[in-house]
């Protein structure tokens, strides 16, 4: 009965998307007030069914009930409660039923924050998003029901995927899908400018905490992915390069493009119709990277050729959802303008440098991802591209842009000087290079490469330090910290963000630079040493876990001949799949990680281990953090906060932007001839 | 320089640097391709000396040897027509079985063996690598032909 509930749910949903993806749009096209005004309840009525409906799935997956063909296949009685309620995202239907729903969560909040909007914009947003709910809800209730019956109904479940019964998976795909979702929100704005013909500043400042918003999301789902990789797979490794982290990567390069673009939009009124095109992609390869992963495609293309009606969907699907995007922008961004001028040397040819190496850098990931599919489904022969082409591309590709990341919060807006430029960063380059070459030294090697990392970190935060210092010395009178205390959050938050890029790139330098690994063979009592730190084979016993048995070694960490640590890596073999899991033991430290994991078992109780040391592998995770809280910290910006109420200020603002953009231009870099 | 120049500079070196940018990007593609060879085709010499390349099909049933530093294992890889001898050291993904799909990276030495630096087996137990599929359904298609 449960099941049926949440399947007439979702096809009321359907109804009211329907509504919510017409009506207003017309409504605001033709000036119809109450077409117009239906877009906010119609919102929060498709809110409240597909809640409905993900509360039915949910319960379905807690109370075990195996004629529901979705449960039967991802679940099982053992499974703990909290890993029942993390099975209904699980499969392929379920994970589609999260992003829609995310979908209406994301358009209630932009029906109740949007109260300052003019209400044909909120029609013409909300209008869009409804589409793009049709098309999801749509292909759930054609291809994928997550609500199809089993009959006969099974007696036990066939278990979740052993690998996603951990807490980091219960929390990633959300954290991801809420990032690839909330991009909708910026492709709707993008989509309801170009309908209406109206882009300005203001335009840009609505869009733009939107944006951050999403972005932080899937930075923070991507960092979770990756981690969780690390210590589950028990391979050590934290990017693979594999389709699947590639799917979520790509919409994160061109959304941390969007951003910058945004910024750029919002305070100079440039980058107009550049900005509109990057929510397009952010949010097409968003989709894109949705059914990537979820629609088997990866694991074989010919998946499409036993199940054609997903495939044919999909496809269509994207096409009309990218197609219709790209023809309303080009038929309509001419409408929007180019926007402000601005010289070669400036704060926004900077930017834009460091959007189009962006893009650059997505589009050889999104060619090394799908170029194996196209020739396999072409029937042109298997190939496989592997981490050595991301890492050619990427490392020369990322170097510039980094560079340009310390001169670009130095630079003026819309006309810089290069020798001045010059001028004022000589220490923080001097600085960088020497640390630079000295670093690796104290690590105990020096190596080229790490060097070369290592300044591209130092690089950014030499700059840093140079940018506040210079900010606070034009920032008036007053001490340091009321100097401190005066700067925006805004202004803060950028430089958080890029401080996190820093820390990150010292984590890869450091940890493919430093890092050992050994598979060995252990008798019990053998020792292993690495690092510093001697590693000493006590011999592995069972243990049983809820829904599994394995096999759980002992290994002692000594460091100069003291016990420090003790080690239990398991070897997992779970009940209901019979399938094999390495669990292995992890010692997290600030500078180094430790990381032991069983392989086989040998005779007489010997192991092959596998052993790590892998020095400031945690920055990478950390520096990630930093980005996201980075992207908070911008979001809570005064100007946002007193938006609400300070409407005159912001009507003051944008026509101030009016102003610089109609100055006499010294260049125009647009098609525009000025 | 006059406006009018130095737009057109910006435009040249924009055009440049993203040619330069593509140049890159599709050396690095072209030299880092890795092809797949199925057993019956390495065995018929198709494949490539002292370059890196993938094989994949089922791990014969007893084939499985492990040399006595416990780390480096000796196993044959088949597609039912052909086999493959395959060496490799280090611990071995969790589905790695007798009588299962596997796909191995590697280079091919002068004496015949596999030397793979990287073995595949993915995270489901029912899941078969396309590529060792591929190379199971091309040997028994040949097989088909053969017998007519």
């Amino acid at each position: 009965m449960i099941p049926e509930l949440g399947n007439f749910a979702l096809i009321l949903a359907l109804l009211l998307a329907l509504t919510q993806g017409t009506l207003p749009i017309i409504g605001a096209a033709r000036g119809i007030p109450s077409w117009i005004a239906l877009a906010r309840p119609v919102v929060q009525g498709q809110f409240v069914f597909l809640a409905i409906a993900f509360g039915c799935l949910a319960y379905s997956f807690v109370n075990n009930d195996f004629s529901v063909m979705n449960v039967a296949r991802n679940s099982n009685s053992e499974l703990p409660i909290q890993y029942r309620i993390a099975a209904s995202w699980g499969s392929h239907e379920g994970s589609l039923l999260l992003w829609v729903f995310m979908l209406s969560a994301w358009s209630v909040a932009v029906s109740v924050f949007s109260r300052h909007l003019p209400d044909e914009m909120v029609a013409r947003v909300l209008g869009v998003m409804g589409l793009v709910s049709v098309g999801f809800i749509l292909f759930l209730l054609v291809t994928s029901n997550p609500f199809d019956r089993l009959l006969p109904a099974a007696l036990e479940g066939s278990d979740l995927n052993p690998l996603l019964q951990d807490p980091g998976m219960v929390i990633h795909p959300p954290m991801l899908y809420m990032g690839y979702v909330g991009f909708s929100v910026a492709f709707a704005f993008a989509i309801a400018a170009l309908l209406s013909g109206q882009m300005d500043a203001a335009w840009a400042r609505w869009s733009r905490p939107w944006t951050t918003v999403a972005w932080v999301f899937l930075t923070i789902g991507i960092m979770l992915g990756s981690w969780w990789a690390y210590y589950e797979l028990g391979w050590g490794g934290w990017w693979f390069w594999d389709p699947v982290e590639n799917a979520s990567f790509l919409p994160w390069l061109v959304g941390t493009a969007l951003v910058h673009s945004l910024a750029v939009t919002e305070k100079r009124g440039s980058f107009k119709s550049w900005t509109v095109l990057l929510a397009i992609c952010a949010f097409s390869l968003s989709l894109l990277g949705t059914f990537l992963v979820r629609s088997g495609v990866l694991t074989s293309v010919h998946a499409f050729a036993t199940d054609p009606a997903r495939g044919i969907f999909i496809l269509a699907f994207l096409v009309i959802v990218i197609g219709s995007s790209l023809l309303l922008f080009a038929w309509r961004a001419p409408k929007v303008g180019l926007g402000g001028k601005f010289d070669l040397v400036s704060r926004e040819s900077m930017l834009l440098a460091n959007n189009l190496l962006l893009m650059v850098a997505a589009g050889s990931v999104l060619l090394g991802t799908l170029y194996p599919l196209i020739m396999d489904s072409l029937d042109l022969g298997k190939i496989s591209v592997g981490p050595p082409y991301f890492e050619a591309v990427f490392v020369p590709l990322m170097t510039p842009a980094i560079f340009l990341m310390g001169l670009g919060p130095l630079a003026r807006w819309k006309q810089a000087s290069l020798p001045e430029l010059m001028l004022r960063l000589r220490w923080a380059f001097g600085v960088s290079v020497v640390t630079a070459l000295l670093m690796p030294f104290v690590m105990g090697e020096w190596k080229p490469l790490v060097s070369f990392g290592l300044l591209l970190a130092f690089w950014i935060i030499a700059t840093i330090f140079v940018s506040i210092r210079q900010r606070l010395h034009n920032s008036g009178q007053g001490g340091l910290f009321t100097k401190l205390a005066r700067q925006s959050r805004s202004y803060y938050s950028m430089h958080l963000a890029h401080l996190g890029i820093a820390v990150f790139i010292i984590g890869v330098t450091l940890v493919n630079g430093y890092e050992t690994e050994k598979d060995v063979r252990m008798e019990i009592g053998s020792t292993v040493t690495m690092g510093g730190y001697t590693f000493r084979f006590n011999g592995a016993s069972p243990v049983s876990g809820p829904n599994y048995q394995a096999m759980r070694g002992d290994i002692d960490v000594l460091r100069n001949g003291e016990k420090i640590r003790v080690m239990q890596p398991e070897k997992r073999t779970y009940n209901a799949s019979g399938m094999a899991m390495t669990e292995p033991a992890i010692d997290t430290g600030f500078l180094r990680d430790l990381y032991v994991a069983m392989g086989e078992p040998l005779e007489d109780g010997a192991w092959v281990v596998r052993v790590y040391h892998k020095p400031f592998v945690d920055w990478i995770w950390f520096g990630c953090l930093l980005m996201a809280f980075g992207g908070i910290l911008a979001v809570t910006d005064r100007r946002y906060r007193l938006k609400v109420h300070n409407k005159h200020a912001e009507n003051a603002t944008v026509a101030d932007d009016k102003r610089v953009a109609s100055n006499p231009p010294r260049l125009s870099t647009g098609g525009k001839k000025a | 320089m006059k406006p009018r120049h130095r737009k057109l500079a910006i435009i040249v070196s924009g055009v440049s640097a993203l040619g330069i940018a593509a140049a890159l990007v599709l050396n690095a593609f072209e030299s880092n391709m890795v092809f797949f060879f199925s057993p019956s085709q390495v065995a018929a010499n198709e494949a490539p000396r002292g370059k890196s390349f993938r094989i994949g099909g089922l791990v014969e049933e007893g084939s499985i040897k492990r040399q006595s530093d416990g780390v480096t294992v000796n196993f044959v890889v088949t597609d039912t027509a052909k086999v493959i001898p395959v060496v490799y050291t280090g611990i071995l993904p969790d589905l790695f079985k007798e009588g299962k799909g596997v796909v191995a990276q590697g280079k091919l030495s002068a004496d015949g063996v596999f030397r793979a630096d990287e073995v595949l087996a993915k995270h489901d137990e029912n899941y078969m690598p396309p590529e060792a599929a591929g190379a199971l359904e091309q040997a028994r298609i040949q097989k088909t032909v053969m017998t007519q």
